[in-house]
């Protein structure tokens, strides 16, 4: 099998949460490769494991059973600091809510990943504008999140996910706090990052809007895997 | 480095008041330990100096015995020649101090007779600057006495009458002379006025039958930290003598010294406590609000050790904030009570305890460098805690918490 074609590979993965003496099965055997460049949606009913997925591939949290593989890297294998390295290096994300630092403006959000990688001011400060300007925020890089709307906040998130050109982009339910309109526009910008820059995007979401933009469409019931559909 | 400090500092003044208030503590602290530490140290300083210019000098030089029985049997020579050399360029004073009795026409009172050389006195002790109505003594030959203002009323006399000092010779005969009192000192402390009073020299010798012998010689260093070394050689020169430091004769101003030390570190442990229990709570309530944001500092990929590092730079912030405030107030305090502090209205305690009633403070150094390290260093071990509870968020978890 070829690594390079498939950045995400999942064999047998389970999760269970101990809530009490109850097991709550969140996922339950998941099989699954993510081709390279997708642009993948997981929907299905609240509770049904969707965000517990996107957390596993981007290492927010480990599994309780199977493998899960990442560029040919065993994520179920590595320890906490390696984990780390691994969402600063390889992995974007753009959570549903809460995605900026508040006391860093707009441009020092974007620079704050380049920054832990090690990146000198000059370079950061070149392309954090260029990519600011390329989510449609030029003029606002001086403001803080707090002085930004929800879309333009969501924009500078994305911004930050793509700019170190990661290997995957992460968004759970990225439009849910927005109005149809803004997540439409939103929804475009992904997809022109993904046809121009090549990465693959994992989406979570209940949002129609955010199904047909995907190109891969996978339903989630009760931790499984229900239906699986390129369209 | 350079994004922790920008965060530290932004998330500093993100709850101004918050920030106000643990600044203004931590200022408070400061300045409490500092004034305390100077007003304590005024007060030994005071005490010190008090005790040395009570004729005790720093080194004083007396026969073997007198000490503990200072009678006229336990006299000395003049200084030999050789300790003349080690004396010469310092300030002394050979004086003759016998125990006697002054007696005016209606009372008498046991003293400390003090047969001085005035012009020696001058710069060694308080009496020739005390003297507030009369004059001081011209010279050895002087034919006149100085007493006490709480002398004078309890004797009863006055300037210009005369009284009878009487003491003992070598052969244990009372012998007996009259004065005419030429002058009346004041003294800080009542004891030091109904203690001593003055004569010539020669003419103490001459009542007292003891030739050019002398009780004491009092000597004052340019140093008082070389003290150790001019005792040993003073001690080498002159084996036969009893030659001691201050601390050894007045070993009631050592003890004042130590008791003041141990409660100045008292009090520096109760303001640290304070301060750092009010550190460690602020730090404590700004990372619980935090969560979500150092959950999102995870996600992206942050190392634990540089949340610690942005907790510890918060906190280092607030303490060096604080500690330039306080130490300005510090400074401030010493500017307004430079022409001392007056505490005669509460001072009948003070000058019982041998105390003087108005203080001056005296900060040094090495106070001020012990407080602030002290706050600073410790500070920021108490910040640890809340640096790694900070560190102990799963970052699922404190994403996800809504
Ligand atoms: N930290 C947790 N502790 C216990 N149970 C959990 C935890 N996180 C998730 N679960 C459970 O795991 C299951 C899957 O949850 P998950 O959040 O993945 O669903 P989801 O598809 O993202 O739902 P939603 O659409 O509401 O976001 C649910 O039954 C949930 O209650
Ligand atoms: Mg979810």
């Amino acid at each position: 099998m070829n690594m390079k074609q498939f950045p995400v590979i999942c064999r047998h993965l389970g999760k269970s949460y101990q809530q009490g003496k109850i097991t709550i099965p969140a996922l339950v055997d998941i099989n699954l490769e993510i081709h390279k460049g997708d642009f993948v949606c997981f929907s299905g009913p609240s509770g049904s494991g969707k965000t517990t997925l996107l957390n596993l591939i981007g290492g927010l949290d480990t599994p309780s059973s199977g493998e899960i593989s990442l560029d040919a890297q065993r994520l179920d294998k590595m320890n906490k600091s390696a984990l780390a390295n691994l969402r600063l290096h390889k992995i974007g994300f753009v959570f549903q809510a809460y995605n900026l630092i508040p006391v860093l403006s707009a441009q020092e959000n974007v620079e704050f990943v380049m920054q832990l990688q090690g990146l000198n001011s000059a370079r950061r400060a070149i392309k954090a504008r260029a990519i600011l300007k390329e989510v449609g925020l030029e003029g606002l890089e001086k403001r803080r999140p707090g002085d930004l709307s929800g879309g333009q906040q969501q924009r500078v998130a994305v911004a930050r996910a793509i700019v170190s050109a990661p290997s995957l982009i992460l968004a759970d339910e990225p439009t849910a706090n927005l109005d149809s309109h803004t997540a439409e526009t939103l929804m475009q910008l992904l997809h022109t990052m993904n046809e121009e820059h090549g990465i693959t995007f994992l989406f979570s979401t209940h949002d129609k809007l955010v199904m047909d933009y995907s190109k891969r469409l996978i339903k989630l019931r009760d931790g499984r895997i229900q239906s699986d559909e390129t369209q | 480095m350079k994004l922790l400090i920008i965060l530290a500092w932004r998330n500093l003044w993100r709850y101004p008041r918050r920030t106000s208030i643990i600044l203004i503590a931590i200022a408070i602290g400061i300045w409490s330990m500092l004034s305390m530490s100077a007003f304590i140290r005024g007060m030994m300083e005071q005490h010190v100096n008090d005790t040395i210019s009570n004729f005790v000098g720093h080194i004083s030089i007396h026969a073997p015995g007198y000490r503990d029985d200072p009678v006229i049997d336990h006299s000395m020579p003049q200084p030999n020649e050789h300790l003349l050399h080690l004396l010469n360029e310092k300030v002394w004073a050979a004086r003759v101090r016998v125990p006697a009795v002054v007696s005016s026409e209606r009372e008498t009172m046991g003293v400390t007779l003090l047969g001085i050389a005035p012009a020696q006195e001058q710069a060694l002790s308080f009496i020739a600057d005390a003297v507030t109505d009369g004059r001081y003594l011209n010279n050895v030959e002087d034919k006149g006495i100085i007493l006490g203002r709480k002398l004078v009323e309890r004797l009863e006399t006055g300037l210009g009458k005369r009284v009878v000092l009487g003491s003992q010779n070598h052969s244990n005969e009372i012998v007996e002379r009259g004065f005419r009192v030429v002058g009346i000192f004041d003294s800080k402390t009542e004891n030091i006025e109904t203690q001593f009073v003055f004569v010539g020299r020669h003419i103490a010798q001459k009542m007292l039958q003891m030739q050019d012998n002398i009780s004491e010689l009092a000597l004052l260093s340019k140093d008082r930290n070389e003290l150790e070394n001019l005792l040993q050689k003073l001690r080498a020169t002159s084996p036969d003598l009893d030659i001691q430091t201050w601390q050894t004769i007045a070993p009631l101003a050592r003890v004042i010294v130590n008791v003041f030390e141990g409660f100045l570190f008292i009090w520096y442990f109760v303001v640290f406590i304070a301060i750092a229990f009010g550190l460690v709570n602020t730090l404590l309530m700004a990372v619980f609000e935090r969560t979500r944001e150092i959950g999102l500092f995870q996600a992206l990929g942050m190392k634990p050790h540089w949340i610690v590092g942005q907790v510890l730079f918060e906190s280092l912030f607030l303490l060096a904030i604080g500690l330039v405030v306080g130490n300005l107030m510090t400074w401030v305090t010493l500017i307004l009570t430079a022409e001392g502090l007056d505490f005669s209205r509460y001072a009948a305690g003070y000058e019982m305890a041998g105390l003087s009633s108005l203080i001056y403070m005296v900060l040094n150094m090495s106070d001020i460098l012990t407080a602030n390290m002290l706050i600073i260093g410790l500070g920021l071990l108490a910040s640890l805690y809340p640096a790694w509870r900070a560190t102990r968020y799963v970052p699922v978890e404190a994403i996800t918490r809504t």
